[in-house]
């Protein structure tokens, strides 16, 4: 069986996607079940110990005042300030924009964060709340880069739909103002070995993230690294996502028991940095859920710093998808300015 | 033939934990004659930190349990003390050079406010509270909740007051569900850190006293200016620049009591319970009774 790469909802003429055409480089032949099995499992296993010990190492590093305050502060606009609960209301993502424009109100010098992630049906009311800050508008009026709109799609967090309805799901967002998407792959797939239907899933969701402005949504596929259970099965999905066309890889939807951790992150900009090396082109990494403290936000920058360079500690490269992290970082960045340590009475209570 | 002698490490405690101080510091105590006795650990502002967040963590169940339940634990602490009479006995003569009669008197004077604060638990919103009068059909009710966090200064000179002062100034602020962050003396900080253990293995739970041992002057200014802290005793702060302590208080509105000094240094009273609560009034309308 030969993928349906997407290139036929395209006009006639118009050239296979990115993403086929990476594949078809690299796969030596048409991209099937069989070839992307070849290739995947052909990749070397992953040393664990080594990764574990490196993943250690890098959390050593002492990072003190000055250096400190940099990446706290870097953190902060590195930070896709997230809500995906049952209960989300329109007040509540109306509180997160507020919170993402001003994080810490008794301090003007604070940025702003990266984005705000929401669920589909929570994007227009996220947008609206931005208003002249949300990205497309502020660029447009040369005011910086404002603060994007994420949504989680494609059947969040399962990814359990046919694909009819994740492609819904995504087209939906994007008619409603959403700037990026995080996707889910579909991970029964890809544990029963049908990496193939995963690939055709990433290429049309990427598809369906074109809007007629010629313009598109940037896509972030979650691995959700917890239920891929092993280094050497998320090393083959984040190969898997990259080829398939994916702007950034993100470990976890934050909503099973193991979520984004030191090694699995290092492991994930180990394949960034060798698709940059291999092609030249740069894809982010997110890493999502569990991620509390600063201490540990430290870490991953040095992680990012070490492993895929520091030009990945840019929005349109790394992004923390964390909730409770900023109310940390604003505590440190106020013991920081103020000598003396602060409270939880001093933040928001989200 | 000779044993060779196992001295016991004294360490700081954190959350229910034992830890060492994060800065790897110790230092040495020595008897009332200059005779090493032990290495103790030197916390840092840091270990204060840790301190203050393992107490707000365990603020909301220890508040949160009734007011008996609370003076059954304290009364237990009293329990366990009693068990281990010959070891603080021991230690009160070794560190302070007391006598061993005039050390028997002080551990039991020790355990005996303990058992006199536990009593208070299920009292004192009796005395502290008030139903008030009000000109409605109305119930308004005054009742005294805990204050939070207590960072405290514990008592640094008096005879026994390794011991007995630091029982003083701690058991008061747990009587209405306060936790605290017990800075113990430094001279003679091995009453404290061995009543520790007997707070480890009573019902208290973790996080609900937390011990530091070292120098108040270094980790005081830091408790005193923590926005997480709801109140400062400094009652064996005489010593300290206290009136600075109190000013970076005021910074955060925290509630303060002055250094005492001497024997009576806290004594037991009321006011020391009532100096952690707050009062919260509530309206409730009547019934159609």
């Amino acid at each position: 069986m030969t993928i349906d790469t997407g290139a036929g909802a395209r006009p006639a003429g118009a050239a296979p996607s990115a993403g086929a055409a990476r594949a078809l480089d690299l796969l030596d032949g048409p991209v099937t079940d069989t070839t992307l099995r070849r290739y995947l499992e052909g990749i070397p296993g992953v040393d664990a110990v080594g990764l574990e010990q490196r993943a250690a190492s890098l959390g050593t590093r002492s990072i003190k005042t000055t250096s400190k305050a940099m990446a706290l502060d870097r953190i902060i606009e590195l930070v896709d300030l997230t809500t995906l609960e049952g209960a989300d209301t329109p007040g509540k993502v109306r509180s997160l924009v507020a919170k993402a424009i001003t994080p810490d109100p008794s301090d003007p010098s604070c940025p702003r964060v990266a984005a705000v992630c929401v669920y589909g049906d929570l994007v227009p009311v996220a947008v609206e709340a931005l208003g002249s800050l949300h990205a497309p508008k502020a660029r447009a009026a040369g005011n910086g880069e404002g603060i994007a709109v994420a949504a989680v799609a494609t059947a969040f967090p399962s990814g359990r739909a046919s694909r009819e309805v994740k492609l819904a799901d995504v087209a939906d967002a994007v008619r409603n103002g959403a700037d990026e998407i995080d996707m889910v792959i579909d991970r029964g797939a890809f544990l029963a070995g049908r990496y193939g239907q995963v690939f055709e899933e990433i290429v049309a969701v990427k598809e369906a993230c074109r809007r007629p402005d010629g313009n598109d949504a940037h896509l972030k596929v979650i691995l959700e690294v917890g239920e891929l259970v092993t280094y050497d099965n998320v090393r083959r999905a984040s190969w898997l996502s990259v080829l398939a066309g994916a702007d950034f890889i993100k470990t976890s939807t934050g909503k099973v028991t193991s979520n984004a951790t030191l090694p699995v992150t290092l492991l994930m900009l180990e394949v960034v940095r060798d698709w940059h090396r291999m092609t030249g082109e740069k894809v982010g990494v997110k890493p999502a859920g569990g991620i509390r403290t600063s201490k540990d936000a430290i870490k991953y920058l040095v992680t990012v710093a070490e492993t895929a360079g520091e030009e990945w500690l840019q929005p349109h490269l790394f992004r923390f998808g964390a909730s409770s992290l900023l109310n940390d970082v604003l505590l440190q960045r106020q013991k920081l300015h103020s000598g003396h340590y602060s409270g939880a009475d001093y933040v928001t209570i989200d | 033939m000779s044993r060779l002698a196992v001295p016991k490490t004294y360490k700081l405690y954190i959350g229910g934990k034992f830890p060492r101080s994060e800065s790897g510091r110790s230092y040495e105590v020595v008897s009332a004659e200059g005779a090493f006795l032990a290495n103790a650990a030197q916390a840092s502002r840091k270990d204060a930190r840790d301190a203050v967040v393992a107490a707000r963590a365990a603020g909301k169940g220890w508040a949160g349990t009734t007011a008996y339940n609370r003076g059954q634990v304290l009364y237990r602490i009293a329990e366990l003390l009693e068990g281990r009479r010959v070891q603080f006995v021991d230690e009160l003569v070794r560190s302070e050079g007391l006598t061993s009669e005039r050390a028997e008197a002080a551990v039991d004077l020790a355990i005996d406010r303990w058992v006199w604060y536990a009593g208070w638990a299920d009292k004192y919103a009796q005395v502290l509270g008030n139903g008030n009068p009000v000109a409605g059909p109305y119930f308004n009710l005054s009742v005294p909740e805990p204050t939070g966090v207590v960072a405290i200064i514990g008592p640094q000179t008096g005879e026994g007051h390794s011991l007995v002062g630091f029982v003083s100034a701690v058991a008061p602020a747990l009587v209405a569900g306060n936790t605290v962050v017990v800075v113990a003396s430094e001279k003679a900080p091995l009453s404290a850190i061995s009543l520790s253990e007997v707070l480890a293995t009573s019902d208290v739970p973790g996080g609900v006293v937390n011990v530091l041992t070292g120098s108040p002057q270094e980790i005081a200014p830091w408790l005193a200016s923590h926005a997480d802290v709801n109140a400062l005793d400094l009652v064996g702060a005489g010593a300290l620049d206290w009136v600075q302590l109190q000013v970076d208080a005021a910074e955060t509105l925290k509630r303060v009591l002055a250094p005492e000094d001497g024997v009576g240094a806290a004594a037991p009273s009321l006011d020391r319970i009532s100096a952690f609560t707050e009062t919260k009034t509530v309206w409730h309308t009547k019934g159609l009774l």
